[in-house]
């Protein structure tokens, strides 16, 4: 397997920004990721959609629950290390009953250089199913679009709480340079 | 600042929605839900009885979907201080119909009376004016309640910050709906949104 991110990286991102406008998302909260880069500058052009810049991931949580309150739809951005931050603020979302999309670009599984990403990566989805969020994956570009589509639906028709769980293997492992070298 | 000098919370909230029409409010958890409770069950309101540190960042949510009309986040210091960075993201999304009021006790009332920062000087409305909220003011009188009253049922001139200087005094837990699920669906209801 080459561990090089995929040519078409800039095409699925599209396709999520395509698939949230299609789904009428007007709010879009995010951590930056680099995996979510092209997506969240897509949304800060989009005269229909707020894109709003957080300074800790459980923000979105809550900003999201005010807009279903009040409407609104909203896709929440994030990687990986951001989920631990949501938990507490999550029994927001499961005590009413309301619908949740989050979009989590994973970290510190696959050819992660990075130590520091393992612990919370490889506790993601655990940490997302223990307070009640369905997980779905994504592996591989071409069923990127697709899955995100039916996550947006089970939410916004469905009503239920859920993340896309962006595999680093689309993304590919952040490249590091030491003393002039690529490790 | 002299005991004598402090607001009482339950007549401060009381005063602030005594005119309310279309104003959307949402409380952070404990006290600041009792004291909206008391000034009036409505079908407007959504109280937080958990969450800690997402008040105001429901009320951006909830601005930005609803720009016609104003948005009233009512919560306490311990809250606010557990979500400090909302005031950098509002300040950025700068929705100019929400107003966050912060009913400053310096205590965290609900777990045995123990100081906030703000005892030891942590000013709340100073780290709002710092984030970028230019409207940003600490309140300890009834003239100061009237001004606010007058800009917060609009839908300009905002995001306000107005934190409260008030009595330590504990009054009486007036109790609503725990039931976010219900409050949820009543409160869309009530803006001509399906329940779910």
């Amino acid at each position: 397997m080459n561990d090089a991110p995929p040519l078409d990286a800039k095409a699925w991102q599209d396709e999520i920004f395509d698939v949230l406008r299609a789904s009428a998302v007007r709010q879009v909260s995010y951590v930056p990721d680099g995996g979510h880069a092209r997506l969240i500058a897509r949304v800060q052009t989009d005269p229909d959609m707020h894109a709003i810049s957080l300074t800790t991931e459980e923000e979105g949580i809550a900003q999201c629950a005010g807009a279903w309150l009040g409407g609104n739809r909203s896709a929440l951005l994030m990687q990986s290390s951001g989920v631990g931050n949501c938990i507490n603020m999550l029994s927001m979302i499961e005590i009413c009953r309301m619908p949740l999309l989050m979009l989590v670009t994973m970290r510190g599984e696959w050819g992660e250089f990075n130590a520091w990403q393992v612990p919370m990566g490889t506790r993601t989805e655990a940490a997302l199913q223990m307070s009640g969020i369905h997980c779905i994956r994504a592996e591989r570009s071409e069923e990127v679009a697709d899955t995100v589509r039916h996550a947006a639906s089970m939410a916004f028709d469905g009503g239920s709480a859920l993340a896309v769980l962006l595999s680093q293997r689309l993304i590919g492992a952040k490249v590091f340079v030491e003393g002039g070298t690529a490790i | 600042m002299s005991a004598a000098a402090r607001l009482d919370r339950r007549q401060a909230i009381a005063r602030l929605l005594a005119r309310r029409t279309d104003l959307l409010v949402a409380t952070g958890l404990g006290s600041p839900t009792y004291d909206v409770a008391a000034a009036g069950d409505h079908e407007r309101n959504f109280y937080l009885w958990g969450a800690m540190g997402g008040a105001a960042m429901t009320g951006l949510g909830l601005a930005l979907a609803r720009p016609s009309e104003p948005v009233l986040v009512v919560t306490g210091d311990g809250e606010m201080l557990m979500g400090m960075g909302s005031f950098a993201t509002i300040a950025q999304s700068a929705p100019a119909n929400l107003t966050v009021v912060v009913i400053d006790n310096e205590l965290y009332g609900e777990t045995g009376a123990q100081e906030t920062h703000t005892a030891t000087g942590a000013d709340l409305a100073g780290i709002a004016r710092a984030c970028g909220i230019a409207s940003a003011d600490t309140i300890d009188d009834n003239a100061g309640l009237d001004r606010l009253a007058e800009t917060l049922h609009t839908i300009a001139g905002g995001p306000r910050v107005a934190v409260l200087k008030v009595a330590r005094t504990e009054s009486a837990k007036v109790l609503v709906t725990r039931d976010g699920a219900h409050n949820k669906a009543r409160f869309r209801l009530a803006l001509g949104l399906p329940a779910d």
